[in-house]
């Protein structure tokens, strides 16, 4: 009864932003009207550019200087005592409210935590900055906090720096930051997108036991539906700064109404998708493939980077053996740190192999040459992660996809390549008028398109793909996959592609390995290692991996529980 | 008439004027900053075609101490046939306020040139091979940096012109002096920027691709490391104004039958300020204070312009009107497509244009 007297922690009346930008005025956020009851987590989702963050941020008045808001943000306490319109108030009244009526935790939490204070001082200091404590009774309390977000030892590690924490840990000390006040309202802007999956799992429990404990309501923004399903009460869509759709979460997995996030729930992976393509592919390949020389060969593969004066070298791949045949795609998965885009770089010879046997195409990358190299280049593509920064900004798309065609001397200069830059674009389905344009003038997606055009271009027998969709929005990412698996069918490289995403190597991959720590855990057909996978490990990866289902997340969610326990 | 002016608004890209370094900050400038850089290149303009014109300008030459009258007389008040009074040794202020500005523009240009393509090869070259040659070369350059440049360039001039100052010995002893204090400064800045962009995912896509070294700091480091060098430009022209006044206020100058300099008018003038001659250090003073000045404000406003965080912008208004503008997305909606057709998808694109109308009030009177 009580819980229905108390008003809206929040609400977002007809929200409207906009930007003061070098080409005129830019309308962000339009007409949003949104509201979230105490203890309640809703989930604003969206594509980069949605609108979603500058909506968040407006609930803490963290607008930048150019952004013009009007509309109503009403914020209330967490006894609903008072309430404040945050567009109005004066900056020394929104400077009481942050922290005690509402507070954020970031993205990023290793650049969110200042690097010279101990990370108790920082706790202390929100608590030091909304009230008369001593700094023991301050002390006291982070130590408290840093306990009951799951810091083991809080009474020693809160005089710790941010840097002696994993990156998960600082997530923790980041929400113990949120939490210390005991806000009504917790504003988590990508909380997790910056963590590895395993890790992404103990924060979405955190944050359950937030809200449960504390009675915390959470604006949680994201683009990870997985995640939505996996925390959310309720759900608001957004698009090109609009809410489309809102609803309960369980409503909106089974029943969406709105045909953009139909759409956008169509486009995120899962697993399982591409295990019947891939045994369609295995059957079809002639007899005597499995006989024929393979591609690459990695035989008790070493990567050691060399280590400061005096000091061992840091081995980033430790005895990893594996093959890929032609016109196969091998699919390496892995958390960050666990060496898998260090072995697509000692392929493409950007990092130098250390000990082991590492043969690509036929060449030994022990005791690398780049003149002995040059002529196997031609044979090998590399996609590389951020679409943004793999294309020099002062060329044309037309000029950069040239580019190998110039190098090799298959054309005299990007002119008279034009030809087969356009048939290249095609192939990408790129209109070939945006071979005119340059690369700050394409979106992500169409960037990543030519990226593919420009790693095809020599027509190579391995394509090397470094996380080629991380960087872009679930429906891009799909559209991606797809364009890549059709070309992989026409020119019939074999590929080797990494990713963090075990979704994502599902629907392409013939074979998936999986690493960790710089060792080869498993490797198999998608079938063996997502069906029936042999290590702990890969149980662990999988069962973290949230689906875009609420009932059956909260299932899978039981299921870590218990593997977490046993392992 | 308005539809037809109207109409090139729709062109796909701005013209090429519009694009070139300066004039594209002008035209991006607003308030404060473009007061700032408008003030600085009005200086500047008026500096550039003071000493092109200087001949034409000048009423007398800048070591004419006579004419058909008869000789002009030492310290003479500024009066209707020398508007600006005449020197200590003689000479008129005017005319040498005015060739003046040759020397300064021509030890500026000299020294910028010398500098810059020496600094920035140097800089490119040490920061994409790295190694003992790189060491080698930041040691050296810390160690110009580690000298007074004025020092420094008295040595240069020395050495140089080994005390002969004739006009093309002192503008050269001048420069090179200049030049071997600037160096390191591109040297650096060429320098952080290659470290910084050797990293970049584009140089190692032309690395994959089996690009040669010499193409890939060419065609894809230089060119995008040379973004700051504008800016270092005009700073670096408004110290080598300073130095080469330096050098001739202490005497290493050009002698004053070669060409006239500012520098060397204010040593001459010192001993007038106390006896009340307040013409003859005002203005060779004047011009060197305004012309850094205008140099720096170019600088300045240009450097603020290209940072967008400094960079100030026309506000929307309190309407909160503008268009919503797609930021990564697709454009045209990245799902309005059926799948894995691009009909739809990319066709109906309309051009994206960074600039599609500076003023957001202009189509609508």
């Amino acid at each position: 009864m009580t819980a229905q007297s108390l008003p809206d922690v929040v609400r977002i009346d007809n929200l409207n932003v906009t930007f003061a930008t070098d080409g005129g005025a830019v309308k962000a956020v339009d007409g949003v009207t949104l509201s979230v009851a105490p203890g309640e987590v809703l989930a604003i989702v969206g594509e980069s550019g949605s609108g979603k963050t500058v909506t968040a941020k407006t609930i803490l008045g963290l607008l930048p200087e150019t952004a013009i808001a009007n509309g109503a943000v009403i914020l209330s306490s967490k006894d609903g005592s008072s309430s404040n319109d945050i567009l109005t108030v004066s900056k020394q009244k929104l400077r009481q409210l942050r922290g005690t009526d509402v507070s954020m935790v970031f993205q990023e939490p290793s650049t969110a935590l200042n690097p010279v204070y101990t990370v108790g001082w920082q706790i202390a200091e929100g608590i030091r900055a909304h009230g008369e404590f001593s700094r023991k009774e301050a002390r006291a309390k982070a130590i408290e906090i840093l306990g009951r977000v799951g810091i083991p030892d809080p009474e020693s590690r809160v005089d710790y720096y941010p840097h002696q924490f994993s990156g998960g840990q600082k997530q923790r000390v980041v929400i113990a930051m949120a939490l210390v006040l005991d806000p009504g309202l917790i504003v988590a802007d990508e909380p997790t997108t910056a963590l590895d999956v395993t890790v992404q799992a103990e924060i979405l429990d955190l944050l359950r036991r937030c809200r449960n404990e504390f009675g915390t309501a959470i604006v949680l923004i994201t683009h990870n539906m997985g995640v939505v399903a996996d925390l959310a009460d309720r759900v608001a869509v957004m698009y090109e700064g609009k809410v489309v759709e809102e609803a309960p979460a369980q409503q909106l997995f089974s029943d969406p109404q709105h045909d953009y996030t139909k759409r956008l729930l169509g486009s995120v992976p899962h697993v399982g998708q591409g295990t019947t393509r891939a045994t369609a592919r295995a059957l079809a390949r002639e007899p005597g493939w499995a006989t024929e020389a393979p591609v690459v060969v990695a035989d008790n593969l070493k990567i050691q980077y060399p280590g400061r004066l005096g000091k061992p070298g840091f081995t980033a791949v430790d005895g990893v053996s594996f093959i890929i045949r032609s016109g196969e795609v091998l699919g390496l998965v892995g958390e960050s740190g666990s060496g898998k885009t260090t072995i697509g770089r000692a392929m493409a010879g950007l990092t130098r192999v250390t000990g082991g046997s590492l043969t690509v195409l036929g060449h030994e990358m022990i005791g690398f040459k780049e003149r002995a190299f040059k002529k196997v280049r031609s044979d090998i593509g590399f996609v590389f992660q951020d679409p943004a920064s793999s294309f020099n900004p002062l060329l044309t798309i037309a000029e950069c996809v040239a580019e190998p065609l110039v190098v090799h001397g298959r054309a005299a200069n990007p002119g008279a390549a034009r030809k087969r830059v356009n048939e290249l674009l095609e192939a990408v389905q790129l209109p070939r008028a945006y071979g005119d344009r340059y690369p700050h003038e394409l979106s992500g997606g169409q960037r990543q398109r030519a990226s593919l055009a420009r790693g095809l271009a020599l027509e190579p027998t391995l394509l090397i793909a470094d996380e080629p969709t991380s960087a872009l929005d679930v429906s891009v990412q799909a559209k991606v996959l797809e364009l890549f698996a059709e070309l992989q069918k026409e020119f019939g490289f074999a590929a080797l592609f990494i990713s963090h995403d075990l979704a994502v190597v599902d629907i392409l991959a013939d074979r998936i390995a999986v690493l960790y720590k710089g060792k080869l855990v498993e490797e198999g057909t998608g079938a063996e290692v997502l069906g029936a996978p042999k290590d702990a490990y890969t149980r662990r990866l999988l069962a973290s991996l949230p689906v875009p289902d609420p009932a059956a997340q909260a299932l899978r969610r039981d299921e870590l529980r218990i593997l977490r326990a046993a392992g | 008439m308005t539809i037809l002016t109207t109409e090139p608004t729709t062109a796909p890209k701005a013209p090429l004027w519009t694009r070139l370094p300066v004039v594209h900050q002008l035209r991006q400038s607003v308030g404060l900053q473009r007061g700032m850089l408008v003030v600085g290149l009005a200086i500047t303009g008026i500096f550039i075609l003071t000493a092109i014109l200087a001949p034409l300008l000048s009423p007398y030459g800048f070591s004419q101490l006579r004419d058909d009258s008869g000789a002009f007389g030492a310290q003479q008040p500024p009066s209707g046939d020398h508007l600006l009074g005449t020197t200590v040794g003689g000479y008129d202020v005017l005319s040498r306020v005015i060739w003046g500005s040759q020397t300064a523009i021509t030890v500026m240009i000299v020294a910028v040139v010398l500098s810059i393509f020496a600094g920035v090869a140097l800089g490119l070259v040490s920061g994409y091979f790295g190694g003992w040659l790189d060491r080698i070369l930041v040691v050296v350059s810390d160690a110009v940096y580690a000298f007074p440049a004025l020092l420094l360039a008295i040595v240069m001039g020395i050495v140089i012109s080994g005390g002969r100052s004739d006009l093309f010995g002192g503008i050269l002893a001048a420069s090179i002096s200049i030049t071997v204090v600037f160096i390191p400064q591109y040297f650096r800045v060429i320098r952080a920027e290659t470290v910084r962009i050797k990293a970049e995912a584009y140089v190692e896509s032309a690395r994959v691709i089996g690009a040669s070294n010499g193409r890939i700091m060419f065609r894809h480091v230089l060119r995008n490391a040379t973004r700051t060098l504008p800016l270092i430009f005009t700073l670096n022209a408004s110290e080598a104004l300073l130095t080469l006044a330096g050098l001739g206020f202490i005497g290493f100058g050009i002698e004053p039958s070669s060409a006239a300099e500012w520098g060397y008018d204010l040593n001459k003038s010192l001993s007038d300020v106390t006896s009340g001659i307040w013409w003859t250090s005002l203005f060779p003073g004047l011009a060197i204070v305004l012309v850094v000045l205008g140099i720096t404000l170019v600088g300045e406003s240009l450097n603020d312009l290209a940072d967008p965080r400094l960079r100030s912008r026309r506000a929307p208004g309190k309407s909160a009107a503008g268009v919503y503008a797609e930021t990564s997305v697709v454009p045209g909606g990245t799902l309005a497509a059926g799948p894995g057709g691009i009909d739809g998808l990319e066709a109906d694109v309309p051009t994206y244009d960074p600039h599609p109308n500076d003023d957001p009030f202009e189509a609508k009177s």
